[in-house]
């Protein structure tokens, strides 16, 4: 998936953009449906988000991100300043400001497409109290105490179960800290 | 910059998944530009909305759906620019800028271009324009100085960009980062040597304690 992005930055590939609308595209509109909009609602911002993976394929850098990262940021920021017209700031890498990284890499020497699969593994396996919040948190854009509040239970289990499942998922990714 | 205070997991966690409105977002990113152990944590939590969103089950598009899209690339229109609400402001020559971006581009300017408000015994404050609703500004306490005593209504945020402050539940230099809410009473310290500069971020006025301070305060609007 990663280098169907790169073929589509380099050579603004169609072939290779097909492949990864085959894949994403649905799974953008499971996505965006967890938000309550109807099908055709859904449609319509899984297609502009795809027009973004076109748009934006330049700045995917492979060694920082894997494609699901890369294209979840891009469904949520449409989310944010599409459905709720509203701006979310983010540094800005080219930034002298910014303080850089200790070492290069950390994260990114970990080989991508191998990471995916540890990754997509560690999820399988999580426990369903603590996969239901991190759906929560992340396909419902709810914050901890609107978690806690739809679940009924209280703050402080919300947040150790997305502890739990953070430390369960950086286990299996070998990153143990 | 050695940063000892970071966002909570949960603030962090709420910033990846896009829970965050406008302001707190601000002093998350801002922090983020000023600390890569932070940036470090959102990816990987990122890295798990990827994982969850590769592993939901896919909805089927309509036949139309791609070629739709395939439309909208021959238009020219995927050449236009989305949205880009903020300037950044990159500098070419000359000292790094002491403000990262993204509150760089939100002021209009670095440090030394601040339009700073008076606030009164020595202190200054620049308001920052956000749109949701929550109170995001600068804060200039003079070295040495104590903020008056105050709890709070609400949220309070704080990231320190110069200087440093103490109160009594630490103490905060450049790029820490300090969360607060109605359980917290505290009274922040500007530390001596040089004035505290730090990004507030309120969704309720302060509680201050003394009569003097709550007196003053409708004047200087915190
Ligand atoms: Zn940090």
């Amino acid at each position: 998936m990663d280098d169907l992005i790169v073929a589509v930055a380099q050579h603004r590939d169609r072939a290779a953009f097909r492949e990864l609308f085959d894949h994403f595209a649905p799974r953008l509109k499971a996505f965006v449906m967890r938000q309550g909009l109807d099908s055709q609602m859904a449609e319509e911002v899984t297609q502009e988000a795809m027009v973004r993976v076109w748009q934006k394929a330049q700045q995917f850098d492979p060694s920082k991100a894997r494609a699901s990262t890369w294209i979840f940021t891009i469904a949520r920021n449409l989310r944010i300043d599409f459905l709720r017209k509203s701006y979310r700031p983010e540094p800005d890498p080219d930034d002298p400001a910014m303080v850089p990284d200790a070492e290069p890499g950390g994260f990114a020497h970990v080989a991508q497409a191998q990471e995916a699969e540890r990754l997509r593994a560690a999820i399988a396996v999580l426990p369903d109290d603590q996969r239901v919040v991190l759906h929560l948190a992340f396909f419902e854009e709810k914050t901890h105490p609107e978690i806690a509040e739809q679940l009924g239970i209280p703050l402080g289990t919300v947040k150790s179960r997305i502890r739990l499942a953070f430390k369960r998922v950086r286990s299996e990714l070998g990153e143990d800290q | 910059m050695t940063i000892a205070h970071h966002p909570s997991e949960e603030l962090l966690l709420d910033y990846a998944s896009g829970a965050l409105t406008e302001s707190w977002s601000l002093a998350v990113a801002t922090h983020l530009a000023l600390c890569p152990e932070c940036r470090h944590e959102v990816a990987r939590m990122e890295a798990v909305g990827g994982g969850l969103l590769d592993a939901l089950t896919p909805t089927a598009c309509s036949d139309a759906a791609f070629d739709a899209v395939l439309a909208r690339l021959t238009d020219g229109a995927d050449a236009a620019p989305i949205t880009v609400p903020r300037e950044t402001l990159h500098e070419t020559a000359g000292p790094a800028p002491v403000l990262p971006d993204p509150l760089r581009g939100y002021i209009g300017a670095d440090l030394d271009g601040v339009p700073w408000q008076r606030l009164g015994l020595g202190a200054y404050q620049c308001l920052v324009r956000t749109e949701d609703g929550v109170t995001a500004r600068l804060l200039r306490i003079p070295a040495g100085r104590p903020v008056p005593e105050h709890t709070h209504r609400g949220q309070e945020l704080t990231l320190v960009l110069r200087g440093a402050f103490s109160d009594q539940t630490g103490h905060y230099g450049a790029g820490d980062f300090q969360e607060a809410d109605e359980h917290i009473k505290h009274q922040p310290h500007a530390a001596p040597g040089e004035d505290c500069i730090c990004l507030a971020i309120t969704d309720a006025p302060l509680r201050f304690r003394s009569l003097a301070a709550r007196l003053v305060q409708p004047l200087l609007g915190i």
